[in-house]
């Protein structure tokens, strides 16, 4: 398992705050966007290919190839705009 | 010393400012940044904005930044403090303020770590207008500020 969470206009479209979800051995982000994606709907909206998207794990900023493992933070979100 | 806060409270910037040199007569420079809340943006009145930001991922972005920041620069002391939660115009939303021996070394690590955490740290803003709220989309020029200090 890990848990996903979502973040400002992601969270917002896709009403969901964060989740748990079962993943295989040796998936990567890439998986997982694919994952979601296939559930159609709003998520294939949010997740589509031209989205720009920004992803983290473990609460590191880091990109669509990154390895994912059981227990892991996943988090997705829209470029950031503080400051 | 370098202190970081994400808090929902308004600061004071010149207590910020004071906090920072308190007792270390060898800082001759401070640099601060203030970011303040406009009641305009991209041609609409902004009456409020709600700024969201991720727990634990925030704060740890902020430390590797201002490390980098120590790391590129004899500083003696940065001071980054963001709010979130509910803003309105006027009100101070980040401070960055760097303290060093002389001005140089402060005026281009306060431009850094304003320059990183507009991209790198994950924050959000959400604003109120006459049409009702919004999403604040990320500027391209705040990605070409980014870019000037990669090495």
């Amino acid at each position: 398992m890990i848990n996903v969470l979502y973040f400002a206009r992601l969270r917002e479209q896709l009403d969901t705050e964060s989740e748990q979800l079962d993943i295989a051995a040796g998936s990567t982000l890439a998986d997982v966007l694919t994952m979601l994606r296939s559930r159609g709907g709003v998520w294939a909206d949010t997740f589509a290919e031209d989205q720009l998207i920004m992803m983290a794990v473990n609460q590191e900023m880091t990109e669509i190839d990154a390895a994912v493992s059981e227990g892991d933070e996943v988090a997705f979100f829209p470029p950031v705009t503080g400051g | 010393m370098n202190y970081i806060a994400v808090q929902k409270e308004p600061f004071d910037i010149a207590a910020e400012q004071n906090a920072l040199r308190a007792d270390n007569p060898g800082i001759g420079a401070v640099v601060t940044f203030a970011g303040l809340m406009r009641d305009m943006n991209e041609g609409d009145q902004v009456s409020s904005m709600t700024l969201e930001h991720y727990p634990g991922m925030t704060e740890k972005a902020l430390a590797e930044i201002v490390e980098e920041a120590d790391q590129r620069w004899d500083l003696l002391g940065i001071r980054v403090i963001h709010r979130v939660g509910e803003l309105n115009p006027m009100d101070p939303i980040v401070l960055v303020a760097v303290a060093s021996a002389h001005r140089g070394e402060a005026f281009r690590a306060c431009e850094f770590v304003i320059d990183y955490l507009k991209t790198r740290a994950p924050f959000w803003k959400k604003e109120k207008t006459p049409e009702g709220e919004r999403w604040v989309d990320a500027r391209h020029s705040d990605d070409e500020a980014e870019q000037r200090w990669q090495r």
